[in-house]
């Protein structure tokens, strides 16, 4: 075996594969997750307190394609809570005194909240009454931003660790203020990175689905509502993305230079420090060939003046040699550089996506009378106060929309993908490798077979969740029913909480109600 | 008590109320074939778990995150000394959740004949394999001087093990025909209550069987009253079904998975992972746990946080009390 398949085949890489693939897997699911919630609660809210129907049809069609989509979500997130102790025992012998209970937290807490909340709403439709089913959804998503928050406080602290002393004894770390770790900037300013490039991701998916259907002129008041939310929830979340990133690369210039650095291929110290816009380098030379390049940018990012020094890759790795021993401190740089491209464009392009339609579908503001739309009508696509795109254009724009739904996932991948091998050789900065985190005890074959199952099948899983998004994406609202319209006022459905003695009574049987009543099947069922 | 005691009873309270609440699940997905007769029934089942699977699989990822942050070193060997079986495990819990919410959203019969293929095995094998599991950990496995567990796959899957496999498999099985029973109207209702009678007898012999040489190999007193509980509820648990009484015989099949549980838990005490290779390298409360000051903080987390879920999982079982039959279930979405 050469080197390279020996380095290749090592449990380490294996383990980092295979963490990568099920959890950048899995965030595909988190944004989608933690926006929808809250989109479709504020749905059913406007029905609850509007009564128009429109809003009911709304939050039942995105609700399915939250279902389709959480059901994955929740599934390949027991993977997460599992495979530090398969793959990384090390790592979780070393940190699990810091680290274990922000997870325990977040099963105790958010799971919990997030899984009860979410059956109730499913099968809800005919036992609660509509406000309290309406309350069931935010609670789901209260359940997800709880979620989100625990187990970014456990990522911040690998990225950033505070509130530990290391045990000389045992050579672990302890935990010595929990509050720390949870109310770190690390911590607070990645939630709000994350959670608004949720809502970005969420904004982008409704506006590109109903792009589809407006485009095409269908179910047109439910898809015209859809939009407007689509389009606010874009702009709003990439805007807010957009100043929580500048927040978070201030905060990380700081705590890890070095991830910086390589995220700006910036070998040499430099004051005023140049924003990179193309580089192409040699890594082992530790310099670039080719570089295009807007200066000073860089230190107004890093610090917020455009002549303040922003620290090299070669002169960070000298002081981390000097610091923690020989070495080299230097993550992959191409994956940093590009990861971070990636990140910004995808993520931003979606953004001006999103003002482009939030402007050219506004409804009064600098818009003639006779453009102006109706309720049931397709919004025109207005440049000036009098004038619209033409046909080819406007088509072009509903095709950009619908193609937006997955730049802000592709975004967000790249984004963990950047921070994550950012921080490398560490797995927790500063304090603990990656090499000297994995599992001795796991054999090659062990963690190949697990990689392998896990890709597998997660491929195959994706392919049937798309089908079924498209599937069900396609198929536009549903028309409503008389029984969706007349929701119980009671707990329990309309025949009331009567629980009297049927035969064989116990606890949990009822089944005395009035004949018809009894026997109305389900509003939902699997 | 020490807090790292408090914590060893939290866990086990957690993976009581899994094996309580996932046990009928599992029950339930095993009986969808064998009980089941057509489509429409294996509905009804599936069904009668369908607003609470979900919320019943937390108290697994619960315990799994409260072992990590109190007993790191357990949660450290245990995932990685258990690899295929907890991959396994793992691989059946995507499925099965998957199975349950994709069913249903097409038509074709291929495609829900092969989800519902997905639900019998997926509850089949993680029923067996967390009996095999609890019985490699209770009676030790090898562990060496650095905590690393040195055994291969084979080595889990001794004799012992295999019957405390066959024990929750049988055990998980009854407490879904009576739950089953419980929750379902019409015929099935009345074939559950009759499948119960032999389920639940299989499981009596095997649970006899299994807890017995527990006992033998390292119980005391205590345990050996907690097997009493869980011998004679279980027997209870068939005699109440045979009457009819079908409340009382599930509340009494859930009192044998405690008791059950409760013995295991009583026997691996003080140790969280005994070493079959020598006594000195055993994982305990003492050399597992966490320091006092995150235990302290969890304690407030749990203190405050599992009441409330009980309360308000407790409360989805009310909203959703109601019996459902054939007649419940709508033709098509």
């Amino acid at each position: 075996m050469t080197a390279d398949m020996t380095l290749a085949l090592a449990p380490e890489t294996l383990a980092r594969w295979q963490f990568g693939i099920t959890t950048v897997y899995h965030f595909l699911f988190v944004p989608l997750t933690i926006s929808l919630a809250s989109l479709v609660a504020g749905l059913e809210t406007a029905w609850v307190r509007t009564g128009k129907e429109k809003y009911l049809r709304a939050t039942k069609f995105w609700g399915k394609l939250f279902l389709i989509n959480i059901a994955l979500g929740v599934v390949t997130g027991i993977v997460q809570e599992f495979q530090f102790g398969m793959n990384w025992s090390d790592y979780s012998r070393f940190v699990g005194d810091v680290f274990g209970a922000p997870l325990a937290f977040e099963a105790l807490i958010a799971f919990f909240f997030e899984s009860t909340f979410i059956g109730l709403w499913i099968f809800g439709w005919d036992k609660l009454p509509k406000r309290i089913h309406a309350g069931c959804m935010w609670m789901v998503a209260i359940g997800t931003v709880l979620s989100a928050y625990f187990i970014l406080a456990a990522n911040s602290w690998m990225q950033h660790p505070v509130g530990y002393r290391i045990n000389e004894r045992t050579g672990r770390a302890e935990l010595t203020d929990f509050l720390a770790v949870l109310t770190q900037d690390t911590t607070l300013v990645v939630v709000f990175h994350t959670l608004t490039a949720a809502f970005l991701a969420g904004g982008a998916f409704m506006t590109g689905i109903a792009a589809v259907h407006l485009r095409r002129g269908r179910h047109v008041p439910v898809m015209r509502t859809s939009l407007r939310l689509g389009l606010v929830t874009l702009v709003a979340g990439g805007l807010l993305t957009a100043v929580s990133g500048d927040q978070l690369s201030k905060v990380m210039f700081e705590q890890q230079p070095m991830k910086m650095a390589s995220a700006e291929a910036l070998w040499e110290s430099e004051a005023p420090a140049p924003f990179s816009v193309f580089a192409y380098g040699d890594v082992d030379e530790g310099h670039n060939d080719v570089a295009v390049e807007i200066p000073g940018l860089l230190s107004f990012l890093a610090h917020g003046d455009l002549e303040s020094e922003v620290p090299g890759i070669n002169d960070v790795n000298e002081a981390e040699q000097e610091r923690y021993g020989p070495g080299d401190y230097r993550p992959n740089i191409p994956v940093a550089y590009w990861g971070f491209r990636w990140m910004i464009g995808f993520g931003m392009t979606s953004f001006a996506i999103g003002l482009a339609g939030l402007y050219l579908t506004r409804k009064r503001l600098w818009l003639a009378p006779e453009l102006r739309t109706t309720e049931d009508e397709v919004p025109r696509l207005a440049l000036t106060r009098r004038r619209t795109l033409g046909p080819a254009l406007t088509d072009w724009y509903w095709r950009v929309a619908v193609l937006t739904i997955g730049f802000p996932l592709i975004a967000s991948s790249w984004g963990w993908i950047f921070t994550e091998m950012g921080r490398q050789p560490w797995v927790v900065y500063g304090v603990l490798r990656t090499e000297d985190a994995v599992s001795p005890g796991t054999s090659q074959a062990e963690v190949l077979l697990s990689m392998s199952v896990f890709t597998l099948l997660y491929a195959v899983l994706a392919v049937i969740e798309v089908r079924l998004l498209v599937k069900y994406a396609k198929a536009g609202p549903p028309e409503l029913t008389a029984a969706d319209l007349d929701p119980p006022t009671r707990i329990g459905g309309h025949g009331g909480p009567r629980s009297g003695p049927g035969p064989g009574s116990g606890p949990g049987s009822g089944s005395g109600d009035g004949a018809a009543e009894a026997d109305r099947p389900m509003a939902f069922s699997y | 008590m020490e807090l790292n005691d408090l914590w060893f009873v939290v866990i086990a309270v957690l993976w009581t109320g899994y094996f309580f609440l996932e046990g009928f699940d599992f029950g339930v997905g095993v009986l969808t074939k064998g009980l089941a007769r057509n489509r429409k029934e294996r509905r009804v089942l599936i069904n009668t778990i369908g607003p609470v699977w979900d919320g019943n699989e937390v108290w697994l990822i619960a315990a799994g995150g409260a072992t990590f942050a109190a007993f790191p070193e357990w949660y450290a060997t245990l995932f990685s000394g258990f690899y295929v079986p907890l991959l396994a495990v793992l691989v059946c819990l995507i499925v099965r959740g998957v199975a349950f919410e994709y069913r249903h959203k097409r038509d074709e019969d291929r495609w829900q004949t092969n989800w519902e293929h997905a639900i019998f095995w997926c509850s089949l094998l993680p029923a067996v394999l967390w009996g095999v599991a609890f019985g490699n950990i209770v009676r030790g496995v090898e562990i060496d001087a650095r905590m690393e567990y040195t055994g291969g796959l084979l080595d889990l899957l001794n004799p012992y093990a295999l019957l405390g496999g066959a024990v929750t498999l049988t055990l998980f099985t009854f407490h879904g025909a009576v739950f089953i029973a419980l929750k379902t109207l019409g015929d099935i209702r009345v074939r559950a209550r009759r499948l119960a009678t032999g389920v639940g007898s299989a499981a009596a012999v095997l649970a006899v069987a299994f807890l017995g040489l527990t006992q033998a190999d390292g119980g005391d007193g205590v345990s050996l009253a907690a097997m009493l509980v869980a011998a004679v509820a279980l027997v209870a648990a068939i005699v109440m079904n045979a009457r009819g009484r079908e409340g009382w015989a599930f509340a009494l099949s859930g009192v044998t998975i405690v008791a059950a549980v409760a013995m295991l838990f009583l026997v691996l005490f003080p140790d969280v992972m005994p070493s079959s290779l020598n006594e000195e390298w055993s994982l305990t409360v003492d050399n597992a746990s966490s320091t006092p000051y995150t235990l302290k903080i969890m304690t407030w987390c749990a203190a405050v946080a599992t009441p409330l879920v009980m309360l308000y999982q407790g409360w989805t079982y009310w909203v959703f009390r109601k019996r459902i039959g054939t007649q419940h279930i709508a033709d098509a979405h």
